[in-house]
């Protein structure tokens, strides 16, 4: 039986609204696992009846083996990280940090030791004296994540801790989160509805929409093969193909072919430019006139009016040759591991009949 | 088993029994009078409201009261509208100080202003006999009508006047500079733009300053003479004056009550007709006004300055002057305190002991209360907020006869204790007290309790630990208003108190109506000093000034 686990999770709030409909998961210790998804599709619903705040309407949680769903909320221990930081703004550092050991009666020494280490490990030691209130975002999130590792919980959550942070301040203080939580060794669920972080910083990812499961899987399994057509457009990008003749010759060049298949899409970095106009032995090529060039430093979006539609083509490392002009007819290549085919229900079928 | 997402806990239990202590000290006695005031000699009877309506002598009470109230809002608001726009747009010199003596002027008990304009203009008074002596007329008549005008106006324009320079503080200077650029400033942008924006708050002033004047017992009752209004008509049914008449009491008191529920009611419905919140980024910066204009602007705020000290200044100068059997004559002497010393020690020690006991009782249940409401909301803790915003619309008076009338017989025999006093006072000032917690608790980001409780703190160590000391700033200053106006409280303990438990503010009443006007200026000074100690040391707090809201 794995360290913790959800069973078939529901959460009605008034008469008929399910927040989570049949959520079931399994985190293993140390795992860092992460919940992914939209806003309002139950995230923090379903962290908030870990932690307690809330109870499901009904399922099953189990910590170790144990059923959590009777035990208070304050004698969970599972720590907790808050989007809004939620540091006590009177209490300095130092004692923001050491606020949970108080009552888990840890000898004052041991409170000073640990509460140094845990300050040291969010390079916040020599701010141990000062008021939250005049500090960063950042480093009261720091506070924030010292404070809930500090009392070696059981279980660390964290609701979308990076999100209130600008862009750049986000992308480091999650290296950190990642570093830190293999350190410690404590399994952590993170919420997010960033696909990025969630690729970044996540051992195994659970993509969720409007309550229920979609995947759970590896970041590599998530990104590179979507089981559903609502992972493969939240995770990445999908250019969905126009049904048609063209379609099915192309599909045909490529030794494709998908019986149930309701729609075709392929991921804009999964076709290239073809620089002389050369069909490749292995792919099909489609041509098409320049409708759109954006330029996005890293990389460029090409979008091309093609026989099967609006395609947006991702050249990466863009040189100034690169550059295309609106009207310019240009070739791409489509290889035969890039289509992806879904069913009515938008499930991942196989594309090779 | 109860699960955790049971909300049965202990909570649940404190709502339970705020909510039975207040049906037992605040409910049921107002019952009791409403009770009464439809029984005459033990069955249903409409007697007390027949004699009500019978009698010019009575009901004149009622048309009094309301023309004096109304008179008194529209000139309190006539008068702090032009005050608040001077201060908040133009640079006036001292303009700190200022606020600060205008507040204290509010702070200071209302009788003390009635007592010194007699002391000023009565018929003895210092101005009146200069003006006889100098030019050998007697001057227009300070008593009835136009003195309790002149006493409650004065008193009342601090009031709308801090609830309208907060107002100010959340317009954004951007609103005036758009009006601006429309070609709409001056006089037209004040009336135009920044009016409407201050409407809800005008109303809410207007409705504080009816309710006070119109259930303000000691003006009238000092300064009013022949001129009764309603309140003073209570006091002299249920004290009995000509002849004790409770149900009648009972029945002026119901009316009372029924007329500052529908103004409150009014108010609620303008207001919510119009609602909006805004927060300034740039507040306005008050500018310099020069020339003719920039003096008239002082003289007008210097002016009322003034007239709203005058009655503090005069009551600390009389009681150092010299007195012969209670009246004021000329020269000096400590004789009024040195005379009076045991009985001001016990007035002291009685306002010390009986105020903060229930200013301890009211911060702990505003707390509790705005908790259960802002946090765990359902039926039983709206019903509980409800409740406590009833004393906001019943006069001091009548909470004092409805106690008397609940707590003199019977299982509950509290009338002349300790306990009845500290009651009565905490049972005024709840309503503030709890708007005002409730607010702070507004402020306060819930995630914060979660926080404490995923690191392993009980409810009651959340509470005590995170909720009250992230919150003490804010309620430590609105501990120290109420602390001022609990100190200051009359009417609501005058059929409450006896010797043992009389407070500075009651002793100050028993000496004016005995006569007595030296040892009443000098308890009234002592009172004073304390107000102002209170309020410098609310000055002194971290944001202090943010809160100067009553
Ligand atoms: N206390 C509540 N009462 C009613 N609806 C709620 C409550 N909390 C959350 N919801 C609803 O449940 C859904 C899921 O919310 P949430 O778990 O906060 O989403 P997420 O964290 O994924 O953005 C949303 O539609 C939200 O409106
Ligand atoms: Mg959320």
């Amino acid at each position: 039986m794995s360290y913790l686990s959800v069973n078939n999770a529901t959460k009605q709030f008034g008469e008929s609204f399910k927040a989570l409909n049949g959520i079931s998961v399994a985190v293993e210790r140390g795992e860092f696992f992460t919940l992914l998804g939209p806003s309002g599709c139950g995230k923090t619903t379903l962290l908030r009846s870990i932690a307690g705040f809330n109870d499901l309407t009904s399922g099953e949680i189990t910590l170790g083996g144990a059923n959590l769903r009777v035990v208070p909320p304050h004698q969970r221990d599972i720590g907790m990280v808050f989007q809004d930081y939620a540091v006590f703004p009177h209490l300095s550092v130092f004692d923001n940090v050491a606020f949970g050991l108080k009552p888990r009666k840890v000898s004052a020494e041991a409170i000073k030791a640990r509460v140094a280490e845990a300050l040291a490990a969010v390079r916040l030691d020599a701010m141990a004296d000062r008021l939250p209130a005049a500090m960063s975002g950042g480093q009261q999130q720091r506070i924030g994540l010292a404070r809930a590792m500090v009392i070696n919980p059981q279980l660390l959550l964290m609701d979308e801790p990076l999100s209130n942070l600008d862009a750049k301040l986000r992308i480091e203080l999650r290296e950190e989160i990642r570093d830190i939580q293999k350190q410690v060794n404590i399994a952590t669920i993170y919420v997010t509805h960033d696909q990025e972080e969630a690729l970044a910083i996540s051992d195994r990812i659970c993509v969720m929409n409007a309550g229920r499961i979609e995947q759970i899987g590896t970041p590599q399994e998530i990104y590179g093969n979507p089981q559903t057509q609502f992972v493969a457009t939240f995770v990445g990008t999908l250019n969905f193909l126009n049904a048609g003749a063209a379609l099915d010759a192309m599909l045909g060049q490529l030794n494709l072919s998908a019986a149930a298949a309701k729609s075709w899409a392929v991921r804009p970095e999964h076709l290239d430019l073809l620089v002389d106009g050369a069909p490749t032995s292995d792919g099909a090529t489609l041509s098409g006139m320049v409708s759109k060039f954006t330029y996005l430093g890293r990389e460029a979006h090409l979008q091309v009016e093609t026989e099967v539609g609006r395609l947006v083509v991702q050249l990466a490392n863009p040189g100034m040759a690169a550059t295309k002009a609106v009207g310019e007819t240009v070739s791409i290549n489509v290889q035969p591991s890039a289509p992806m085919a879904f069913d009515a229900e938008g499930r991942r079928i196989s594309s090779k009949g | 088993m109860k699960g955790p997402g049971d909300r049965f806990d202990g909570w649940t239990s404190v709502a339970v029994a705020l909510t039975g202590g207040y049906l037992l000290l605040v409910i049921w006695p107002l019952v009791m009078v409403l009770i009464n005031s439809f029984a005459g000699g033990g069955e249903f009877s409409l007697a007390g409201f027949e004699k009500f309506f019978s009698s010019r002598l009575y009901y004149g009470t009622l048309t009094n009261s309301i023309l004096v109230t109304v008179c008194v809002t529209v000139l309190a608001l006539v008068v702090a509208f032009p005050l608040a726009y001077f201060m908040t747009m133009f640079r006036i010199g001292g303009s700190r100080s200022i606020q600060m003596l205008i507040l204290a002027s509010m702070m200071s008990p209302p009788f003390i202003g009635a007592y010194s304009w007699i002391l000023l203009l009565g018929n003895n008074g210092m101005i009146t006999k200069f003006i006889e002596d100098t030019l050998g007329f007697k001057p227009p008549s300070i008593y009835g009508f136009a003195g309790i005008v002149l006493v409650l106006t004065l008193q009342l324009v601090p009031l709308i006047f801090t609830y309208l320079m907060g107002a100010w503080r959340t317009i954004d200077v951007s609103l005036l500079e758009a009006s601006e650029s429309m070609g709409i400033t001056g006089w037209r942008r004040a009336v135009q733009v920044i009016s409407p924006l201050l409407w809800p708050t005008v109303l809410a002033g207007s409705l504080l300053v009816f309710v006070r004047a119109f259930a303000d017992f000691g003006t009238p009752m000092l300064i009013g003479q022949g001129f009764r209004t309603v309140p003073v008509l209570i006091y002299s049914s249920f004290v009995g004056e000509v002849s004790i008449d409770k149900s009648f009491a009972a029945a002026v008191s119901v009316i009372v009550i029924a007329v500052t529920l529908a103004v409150f009611l009014l108010q609620r419905y303008l207001v919510s007709r119009r609602t909006f919140s805004m927060t300034a980024l740039r507040s306005i910066e008050p500018r310099r006004l020069p020339g003719w204009r920039g003096v008239a602007v002082h003289i007008y705020v210097y002016g009322f300055l003034t007239l709203a000290l005058a009655p503090l200044v005069v009551v600390v100068f009389s009681s150092f002057r010299k007195t012969l059997y209670g009246q004021l004559v000329d020269g000096f002497s400590l004789d009024s305190y040195v005379d009076s010393q045991r009985d001001i020690l016990r007035y002291v020690g009685n306002t010390f002991g009986i105020g903060i006991t229930a200013l301890i009782i009211l911060v702990v249940i505003a707390v509790l209360v705005a908790y259960l409401t802002v946090r765990r909301k359902g039926a039983l803790s709206g019903t509980l907020d409800t409740m406590t915003m009833v004393p906001y619309v019943v006069p001091g008076l009548v909470i004092g006869i409805a106690l008397v009338t609940a707590f003199s017989q019977g299982p509950f025999m509290l009338t002349g204790t300790f306990a009845i006093m500290v009651i009565a006072l905490a049972i005024r000032r709840l309503p503030y007290s709890v708007r005002s917690t409730t607010a702070l608790m507004y402020q306060l980001n819930p995630s914060i309790e979660e926080a404490a409780t995923s690191l392993g703190a009980s409810k009651f160590r959340t509470l005590v630990r995170i909720i009250i000391p992230a919150l003490a700033p804010g309620i430590l200053s609105g501990a120290i208003l109420s602390w001022v106006t609990i100190i200051t409280e009359l009417s609501t303990t005058l059929f409450l108190y006896n010797t043992s438990t009389q407070t500075l503010s009651l002793g100050i009443y028993a000496e004016v109506i005995r006569g007595q006007l030296g040892t009443a200026a000098a308890l009234s000074t002592v009172l004073l000093v304390l107000t102002m100690l209170s309020l410098i040391l609310l000055m002194k707090l971290p944001g202090g000034q943010k809160e100067l809201r009553v």
